[in-house]
């Protein structure tokens, strides 16, 4: 059959992704929503089933987001100003819990790599929606604003603790570019405590050619793969209390999953406070 | 288009009724069946053997292992009436054979947390 065994949850970021308005059938959440929104792909929000039954049979169910798209019936107009990538995760968790199978959303003038994943996998980890669209257009649809206060309710409902015995980088996985960001943003520094990184194996791989790992070793960090920090055992709460990290999902799935508490801060914070 | 036939079969408990969407992987214990998020208004309550009326699934592609892993620890739902058919409730329900239909917004609104519940897929028409 072809397979081969990435054990990652960013396909998008490891493999050249199909011709635009190909058929793909991707279950990790926040890759349906990538492929949807930015790869131009089309894929339902499949779950590990249904895309196992789509590579068996080649086939998949012909609803939803794989017709041709109508407009999303809601927009969500971000207002929140300065927005960084733990922002962007609220504003998809935000936007996950109120939207059908897509989305629109307004006042986004960047997203960078690490923002837009963060996006997805809040956006995959809250709700149904498998897709969003930035557009600054006026239309018809309903208009609900992501301020400083949704984004407030969001942070209190995921934040819950202020002290941690240990950091985590990475769900969705880190890519090339996060690695190397990571690498020159902790220069000279080093953490105060664990720091777990997870990227996929062959992300990994290219790291060690480039000497990421040894830099991000000596920094502190300990470079995973084949594995995130949602469904890791690594993380228990027979040996951990709270966990730091920049990813919502993650958040999520640690508290619900893992049973630890969770302290949320943007990356550019973590090294600021959490390195000597 | 509803009422709509996602798993036929038949089955007898007391409804548990939630309006509130479940995300299987984070928020039920696949051992038990026991609702672990605290923000879920089902917090602490057991899925085991009921008859689970929720709009639909959110979140991750693996609740469908979850549904199949709470099956084969024997703390499954006996069956599932949501609004909207979700492809993680939808595919871990067919795997773990656990009936499952979907029903119009009227008939979910009448169904009543706690009541005694028979669920016969084949006369789901009539639901």
């Amino acid at each position: 059959m072809g397979v081969i065994p990435s054990f990652s949850c960013i396909p998008y970021e490891i493999y050249d992704l199909p011709k635009k308005g190909t058929q793909v059938s991707f279950a990790e959440t926040n890759a349906a929503i990538y492929a949807n929104s930015i790869g131009n792909l089309k894929t339902n929000k499949e779950s590990a089933f249904s895309a196992l039954a789509s590579a068996l049979t080649e086939k998949s169910p012909y609803s939803d987001l794989r017709k041709d798209s109508e407009e999303s019936n809601l927009t969500i107009r971000m207002k929140v100003s300065e927005p960084n990538e733990l922002t962007f995760g609220m504003l998809g968790f935000f936007a996950g819990k109120i939207a059908d199978s897509s989305v629109t959303i307004s006042g986004v003038k960047q997203l960078d790599k690490r923002s837009c994943k963060s996006l997805c996998g809040g956006m995959g980890t809250s709700g149904l929606c498998g897709k969003f669209t930035l557009d600054e257009g006026e239309n018809d649809s309903e208009k609900v604003d992501f301020d400083k206060k949704e984004m407030e309710n969001i942070y209190d409902e995921l934040n819950t603790t202020d002290s941690s015995d240990l950091i985590t980088l990475g769900s969705p996985q880190l890519g090339l570019d996060e690695l190397s960001d990571l690498t020159s943003m902790l220069h000279g520094k080093s953490f105060k405590k664990r720091c777990m990184v997870f990227c996929p194996r062959a992300i990994q791989k290219q790291a060690r050619k480039l000497g990421y790992n040894d830099d991000l070793k000596r920094a502190g960090c300990e470079v995973l793969s084949d594995c995130c920090i949602c469904l890791t055992p690594l993380i228990s709460k027979k040996d951990v209390d709270g966990v730091t990290t920049n990813s919502i999902k993650g958040a999520y799935y640690l508290k619900n999953s893992n049973g630890v508490d969770v302290n949320l801060k943007p990356l550019s914070k973590i090294i600021k406070e959490e390195t000597k | 288009m509803i009422p709509k036939i996602i798993v036929k079969g038949t089955a007898k408990g007391n409804i548990m009724k939630t309006t509130n969407p479940i995300n299987f992987l984070g928020a039920v214990d696949k051992i038990t069946g026991i609702i672990r998020d605290d923000k879920h208004d089902k917090f602490e309550k057991s899925i085991k053997n009921s008859i689970l009326v929720f709009p639909h699934g959110i979140g991750s592609s693996v609740g469908a292992y979850t549904i199949y892993s709470l099956k084969k620890n024997n703390s499954a739902p006996s069956a599932m009436i949501c609004t909207d058919a979700d492809l993680s409730v939808v595919s871990g329900c067919a795997l773990a054979n656990i009936p499952m239909v979907i029903v119009t917004k009227e008939k979910f609104d009448s169904l009543q947390d706690g009541e005694e519940f028979s669920l016969d897929s084949e006369s789901i028409k009539t639901l």
